[in-house]
Parts: structure tokens; sequence; C-alpha cells
């Protein structure tokens, strides 16, 4: 089999805030209802990580889940482990009214790293959030100037987002442009 | 600019990030009904300068459709429920009742 490749074939663009292309990452989509019990328990059995609070992600090793909707979870693994992950948690799901599909290849992921009030304010500038209140371990969908993103921060001085992989040109454009001139609001 | 809270995923964001639908709690005449029934689903609506209800889509979030209630004058929004009813929680009621007297909309008052 061919070897997976990323939109942008890992794109770097250094400055102030680093943007930085990832991947290739195994994303693995679960649209089911995340608030019942059989769906839990199949993703904890399957993945070994706990289904996430509203708007949070859960973590466990190399492995995160991510909360896209009340009826949508977003698993993130190694590549290597995508297929075996979507046949466990399908086979755990049973009847349970879910759906499991390996959507690695239609997502590019980003990563933002620098000064965390820089990286904030890079945010800003593209962005309908609320930057000052975002939490680590917080995941927020919104807009990215003019494409759907989803972006949460790992940790403090680095910001991990995700977008469609057709607008991947788009997102690191905007995003390079953002993070290339200096801070303008003080502390 | 309105501010509108999704009742689903608990953001609180501006409108840009939403997608609004139109007038809330239409009742769809299909077959069966008469013309002047299926002439005011297709064609009629409420313009009002003051209480007006509204479906909204947390388009570039979670993906939801939900309803809105605002005032078309000045924007102010109310609040923001549950798609799943065919009229505005009593709750919210109140609360429109308590901000503007006298207010109407439809056969709601």
């Amino acid at each position: 089999m061919s070897d997976p490749v990323t939109a942008l074939s890992n794109a770097v663009a250094e400055g102030p805030v680093r943007v930085a292309e990832t991947g290739p990452h195994g994303m693995i989509t679960l649209r089911g209802d995340l608030s019942s019990d059989a769906v839990a328990a199949a993703v904890q059995s399957a993945t070994g990580v706990a289904v996430p609070e509203v708007r949070r992600l859960s973590s466990a090793g190399d492995r995160s889940i991510l909360w896209m909707s009340p009826d949508e979870a977003m698993i993130l693994v190694p590549r290597a482990e995508v297929a075996q992950i979507v046949t466990a948690l399908t086979q755990a799901l049973g009847t349970a009214h879910a759906l499991v599909a390996d959507m690695s290849d239609a997502r590019a992921r980003f990563r933002l790293t620098g000064e965390d009030a820089h990286l904030r304010e890079v945010m800003v500038r593209l962005a309908p959030v609320d930057m000052d209140r975002f939490e680590t371990g917080e995941i927020r969908r919104t807009r990215l100037a003019q494409i759907p993103v989803a972006l949460w921060m790992p940790e403090p001085g680095a910001i991990e987002l995700i977008c469609f992989r057709s607008v991947a040109k788009y997102a690191f454009d905007v995003l390079t442009v953002a993070a290339s001139s200096a801070r303008v609001f003080a502390e | 600019m309105l501010i509108l809270t999704c009742p689903y995923c608990g953001v609180t964001s501006e409108e840009t990030e939403f997608h609004g639908g139109g007038e809330a709690h239409l009742k769809r005449e299909g077959p069966g009904s008469d013309d002047q029934a299926f002439e005011g689903y297709l064609f009629h609506r409420e313009n009002p300068y003051g209480v007006h209800f509204e479906r909204w889509r947390h388009v570039y979030g979670c993906g939801k459709w939900f309803h809105a209630a605002r005032d078309t004058q000045t924007l102010e929004v109310f609040g923001t429920y549950s798609a799943q009813v065919t009229t505005p929680p009593e709750d919210l009621l109140a609360v429109i009742r308590d901000k503007r007297p006298g207010w109407q909309w439809r056969d709601l008052a």
C-alpha cells in the first residue's frame, strides 16, 4: 500500500509564532449519542480513552478524543492503529445506533507554537473566539477567516488545529500571515 | 451584531459563526391542506419591529439547528432554545413579557 501524504507535505512557516503542518495522523469519526452509556463503554473499551465532556478533549498516552458536537467525536490515534481501532470500536458498539469511519485523509492538522500571549493574539486575528478565556483542554469548533476549523490547546504555548484537507493551503496561508507580525496588544 | 449562545454546545459567539434560518415555528401544510393554508405556509411571514422568533444554525461549530428569540429593533437576544419544540418555552416568554410589555408575535403575547 502506498504511504499516506499530508496536504502540504508538512510545510513550516517560521516566525514569532511557528506554523507547521503535522501528520500523517489517524483520525476516526464517531457519530452516535455521546451521552449514552453504551457508546461511552464501547469507546472506553476500544480506545482506552474516556468520552470527553462537552467541548473538552480527553487523552490517554498518544490517543485523544475531541468532542465535536452532541453526537460526534473525533478520535485521534497514531496512523498505524487506525484499522485496528475502527474494527474494535465497531464491534464494541454492537447494535448501538452509531457509525465509525476512518477519516484520516479528510483533514489537515496544524500545530502553532510560540509565546502563549502572542499565540492567542494570532488566533484572535482570525477567529471569533474569546482567547483570553480559552483553556487548556478545551476544544472549539469555529470560523478561521472563511473556513470551519476545530482548535484546542494541548498545553500553554501550543495550539493544535484541524480543517478540511481541501482548504489546507488557505488555512496555512492565513495562519502564516497572521503569525508573521508582532504583538499589538500588551498585557 | 448579534451575540448568540448555542444551546447544544454552549458556545457564545457572534453571528458570523452561525447562519440564520428564517422564521421559527412554521407549521408545514402539505397534501390535503387547502390552497390558502399552503400559500400561507410558503409565503406569509412575520416582519415585526420588535420581538421575533427565528431559527439559527451553528454552522461553523457543532452544526446544530436551534431557536432564538430576539428584538429586531434593538438586536437584544432574549434567549436561545432547543429546536425540538413547536412553541417557545414558558420561562423565555416570561422574560420577554417582563422586558417588552404588550408585545405580540402571531398568537403569542
